[in-house]
């Protein structure tokens, strides 16, 4: 901590006042959204069947395609800062689609995929009678598409900045491949593992546009936390102001709890 | 080594909730507040129906609804509509928390009068009414021949949630004829559902009898008996604010025998 470098100059007005705008901007709606919750009947919304089954549909789901995207994105981040073969910035390009298609775009796009009649679905469904649209599976297929990306770019970054100086070094003294990638290359991106992982939970906790057209909406089976809070605006606006809180609280838990770790291996190193 | 995680990280989560915030929070009932100016005091012009208006309107109007909106406009020239189509349910909601709709056309009479109570817009017709239909896969999975499949296991149904118009009546729908179907997915709107099935994801969706003639044979429907259906009420209101005048002619027109011509051309029956 000690490093820190505070060379504090206050900002000049031109500065200042944009900045003090954006500022304002982001932070009034969640003002907004405290100040017209409906504080008296919260216990009660937010212990109701539909909150908590959709919250725990929610985390489960979107724990399970962090843990996905952890998993094959991790090395495709590998390969991708690493490896040299052709098509890589084809591939490269196709990483970054999930993150600037519309998500409502991705998942008409799976549906035609992996739905019942679409490109493998219907194989899937032939051959295994594994059909995803409306199942859990199938929510979690949507978050992870759009999750992925996040991760697998953010390791990427880390990999290519990494100064391989080090790894050949460990390599001159005798170590194996895997030996380096553990006791060097790991320890040295964990932080932005820790990053990435989070980074691609927080976007599949939001995850709506995807997973409403991709799985559909049945409580206790689909419908995650966003899609209650949306389904909710119609039948009881101020309950999805509840359920906007929830979702609120769940990202400021995550953003904290991570926060303090991350901040941590960062003193460590 | 420092990295800009934790801004990174609140970005996208601000962004997400702004979004959330501004749905729920937008306007706050500024209905009130606009008086009525310009074009309720045009004496002098030969037609009021001039200048832009919008038209927020069931899902399951869009194709009559664009029709009358193109037909208005060839009536009055100057005239400019944008048409704003979702579920009733939501639009209702959006107009009760100030969004911008000069007309305002509902799939069910108590969706109308969260928008009249609240004192939006004053007076509601009666427009249409629209009874339901099944719509299946035009190469189905399963076959369905009627209502009585829909309970079936192994048959997916989609139908849209129960505070949607169409919801309500589908749920009114299965409670009159005591059948228990579990529908694999509550659609946000009629549109919804007809796509799962469009797509063949489903082997059968609840939606309106206009849906089905809307869908232009890529869905084939499955009528309902008169006996075992339900039918919903369509209603039609316009604000009293900046654009009144020209809401109103176009409120007129839709319960004209002209404008009454082609709801019938879609399906819907009279009020």
């Amino acid at each position: 901590m000690s490093s820190r470098d505070r060379s504090v100059t206050s900002p000049p007005w031109p500065v200042a006042v944009p900045a003090g705008l954006a500022l304002l901007f982001l932070g009034l709606p969640i003002l907004a959204l405290l100040v017209k919750a409906p504080w008296d009947r919260m216990w009660s919304v937010l212990t109701s069947e539909t909150s908590l089954q959709a919250l725990r549909l929610s985390l489960e789901t979107a724990s399970a395609a962090t843990a996905v995207a952890f998993v094959v994105g991790v090395p495709l981040a590998w390969v991708l800062a690493r490896a040299e073969f052709p098509g890589r910035r084809l591939a490269r390009a196709l990483v970054t689609v999930p993150l600037v298609l519309p998500p409502v775009v991705g998942g008409i796009a799976l549906l035609l995929a992996f739905g019942r009649r679409g490109l493998v679905g219907q194989y899937l469904d032939s051959c295994c009678g594994i059909t995803l649209p409306f199942t859990t599976p199938g929510v979690v297929v949507a978050e992870a598409f759009v999750a992925m990306p996040f991760l697998v770019i953010t390791v990427e970054g880390a990999l290519r900045g990494l100064d391989t100086k080090l790894e050949d070094a460990a390599a001159t003294l005798g170590a194996t491949r895997l030996a380096v990638f553990r006791r060097v290359t790991l320890p040295l991106i964990l932080p932005s593992l820790a990053a990435g992982a989070v980074l691609a939970f927080a976007r599949a906790l939001g995850e709506f546009g995807a997973t409403i057209t991709f799985a559909g909406n049945l409580p206790g089976v689909t419908q995650t936390l966003p899609l209650a809070v949306y389904v909710g605006l119609e039948g009881d606006p101020s309950e999805a102001v509840a359920l906007s809180l929830v979702l609120l609280a769940v990202s400021v838990i995550v953003l904290v709890a991570l926060r303090d770790r991350w901040l941590r291996t960062g003193a460590a190193s | 080594m420092r990295h800009p995680l934790p801004v990174a990280l609140t970005l996208p989560v601000a962004l997400t909730l702004s979004v959330l915030a501004l749905t729920a929070c937008a306007g706050g009932g500024s209905a009130a507040g606009t008086a009525p100016t310009v074009s309720s005091t045009r004496i002098g012009g030969s037609d009021p129906a001039v200048g832009p208006f919008t038209v927020f309107a069931a899902s399951s109007l869009k194709e009559a609804f664009t029709t009358l909106g193109s037909q208005f406009e060839a009536v009055h020239p100057g005239a400019r509509v944008t048409f704003d189509f979702g579920a009733s349910s939501t639009l209702a909601t959006q107009i009760v928390q100030g969004a911008p709709a000069d007309v305002f056309a509902s799939a069910s009479t108590t969706t109308m009068a969260t928008v009249v109570d609240a004192g939006v817009m004053p007076q509601r017709y009666n427009m249409a009414t629209n009874t339901l239909e099944i719509a299946t896969p035009v190469t189905p999975t399963v076959a369905v021949a009627g209502l009585a499949d829909l309970a079936k296991p192994g048959v997916k149904v989609a139908v849209c949630q129960r505070d949607v118009p169409c919801g309500a009546a589908t749920a009114t729908l299965f409670a009159a004829n005591k059948l228990t179907v579990t529908p694999v997915s509550q659609e946000v709107d009629v549109k919804s559902v007809l796509s799962k099935v469009v797509l063949g994801e489903v082997d059968a969706g609840v939606v309106y009898v206009t849906d089905v003639k809307a869908a232009k044979g890529t869905v084939v429907g499955v009528p309902i008996p008169t006996a075992q259906n339900v039918s919903t009420t369509y209603q039609i209101a316009s604000t009293t604010g900046q654009h009144a005048g020209v809401a109103g002619e176009f409120v007129d027109y839709v319960l004209s025998p002209a404008g009454q011509q082609v709801l019938a051309a879609a399906g819907f029956a009279g009020p």
